[in-house]
């Protein structure tokens, strides 16, 4: 069967050993004529250098005031088969963690009812359903519920939370992600369901500051596993790296607060000047490990560029002990949520993140709105601080 | 809240979102607030005003639409 649609530029991404989406979109496409239309529809995009969808509209399933994000092309007649081009996004398990069964049965629902064509995961971390019609989206919904699925957020509300692998695959994990991820998903199905803030709101949870799902930089509130006492040294590992590996070139000169150095054989670390950044721990991981007290840091305020620009997340709480408050259903940690969704609540305008609105009102009147005291280490980034101006001695005399 | 405030409450949220379609979206934070002013007098709470709103949504006697915000929508006919 010829193509519907020449693809000249669209081609031109198929060239290389990578992989290409334009393969895999072509592929959807043997089995379903709107992925077709698809095709047709983003090759004009590239060719006129302009989207050609109209985001937004009404999507969605009963009962329900997020998780489809509605998608219509500006050109029905000739692309009837994105005449609406919905995504469906699915709360993803924490840590992305399927079996191959499910995910087989994901696809099959995905291809009898949509387009044939998953993304997995978006940037918020759901399971996205592409090329739904609005007609077809309960029926596809019940599948996925019959499976054990439900809505991811979408719109003015909670997005899915979502964390990196933690303990469960990784050594370097500072606390339980996937748990603390899980139980406040669990906790707060209305906010993630129903639409009821100014904008979006996203929890991230990374259990070290490699940050493998950038929360730093793309969530609201941002848990990064962290630890207060010392980096564990084991010295006979740091003297088998020493024989293979340039240390002082690629671990101590790159260490950004320059807090370690060799005092003859032994490497030795100045703990209080130590970030946590986990770059020599990853490059030494026999030789270097976190400590033991373990928790996390809280981030405020990041974003991506959506509106107005990018901003990466503010240090608010230096230290949280995730194991200690989860004991208490997380009591501490609900009660800052609250607080800071109260806050937003009442002074912050349409489309503005808590970022934007901490900002625009100040951090210091942003602090006295969610109760937290100022500290030292509520830092922009390090070495910074937006409460104690340091001045000359010699100005002032 | 009794129930013959809340009933007034319910219409008084779908009426305004009728009153104002085509003219204004409302998102839900602030019909929120718009009914905390109106129903200042019988001291309702914000998380009863939430409440409600919550009951008519689940009801679908109003729908969430999408436009950069979330806002509240008369549902289309036949939908």
């Amino acid at each position: 069967m010829g193509k519907k649609h020449e693809t000249p530029l669209l081609d031109e991404l198929k060239k290389g050993k990578w992989v290409s989406f334009v393969r895999e979109i072509e592929r959807a496409a043997e089995k379903s004529e709107r992925t077709e239309d698809l095709l047709g529809q983003v090759e004009q995009s590239y060719r006129d250098k302009v989207t050609h969808w109209k985001h937004g509209g009404m999507a969605g399933v009963k009962g329900y005031g997020a998780g489809m994000v509605g998608r219509f092309t500006e050109f029905p007649d000739k692309y009837p088969g994105v005449k609406e081009c919905h995504s469906m996004r699915i709360n993803q398990v924490s840590g992305f963690f399927y079996n191959s069964d499910v995910l087989r049965k994901i696809a099959g629902i995905a291809e009898k009812h949509g387009g044939g064509l998953l993304n997995l995961h978006g940037s918020t971390g759901d399971i996205q359903i592409l090329g739904l019609r609005q007609d077809e989206a309960e029926e596809a919904f019940q599948a996925y519920a019959e499976l054990g699925f439900d809505l991811g957020g979408g719109g003015s509300d909670l997005r899915t939370p979502s964390c990196c692998l933690g303990q469960a695959r990784c050594e370097f994990a500072n606390y339980d992600t996937l748990k603390i991820c899980y139980d406040l998903t669990q906790a707060y199905q209305d906010e993630m369901h129903r639409p009821l803030f100014n904008y979006k709101f996203k929890f991230k949870f990374s259990g070290c500051a490699n940050d493998c799902v950038a929360s730093a930089s793309r969530s609201d509130m941002a848990f990064i596993g962290t630890w207060k006492d010392s980096i564990k040294i084991n010295q006979d590992e740091v003297k088998n790296y020493v024989k293979k590996l340039n240390v002082q070139k690629y671990v101590i000169d790159k260490c950004p607060t320059k807090c370690m150095w060799f005092e003859e054989d032994n490497l030795v670390i100045d703990d209080p000047n130590c970030v946590k950044c986990m770059h020599c721990i990853n490059e030494m991981p026999k030789a270097l490990r976190p400590g033991d007290e373990k928790g996390a840091s809280i981030l405020l305020g990041a974003k991506a560029p959506l509106v107005t620009g990018p901003r990466m997340g503010m240090m608010f709480i230096p230290f949280y002990d995730v194991l200690e408050d989860s004991k208490n259903n997380y009591e501490w940690l609900k009660q800052l949520i609250s607080n800071i969704w109260d806050f937003w609540d009442e002074y912050g305008v349409t489309r503005e993140r808590i970022g934007e609105l901490m900002q625009r009102v100040g951090v210091v009147t942003f602090l006295e709105g969610i109760g937290l005291e100022p500290i030292p280490e509520m830092v922009d980034h390090p070495r910074s601080n937006p409460f104690i101006k340091f001045e000359d001695e010699e100005e002032n005399d | 809240m009794t129930d013959e405030t809340k009933k007034r409450l319910e219409d008084k949220i779908i009426g305004t979102i009728k009153e104002y379609t085509g003219k204004k979206r409302f998102k839900p934070i602030d019909i929120v607030k718009e009914m905390e002013k109106e129903f200042s007098g019988d001291g309702l709470s914000k998380a009863e005003i939430k409440g409600t709103l919550k009951e008519i949504m689940d009801g679908g006697k109003l729908v969430y639409g999408y436009a950069g915000g979330s806002y509240l929508a008369i549902p289309e006919e036949g939908n």
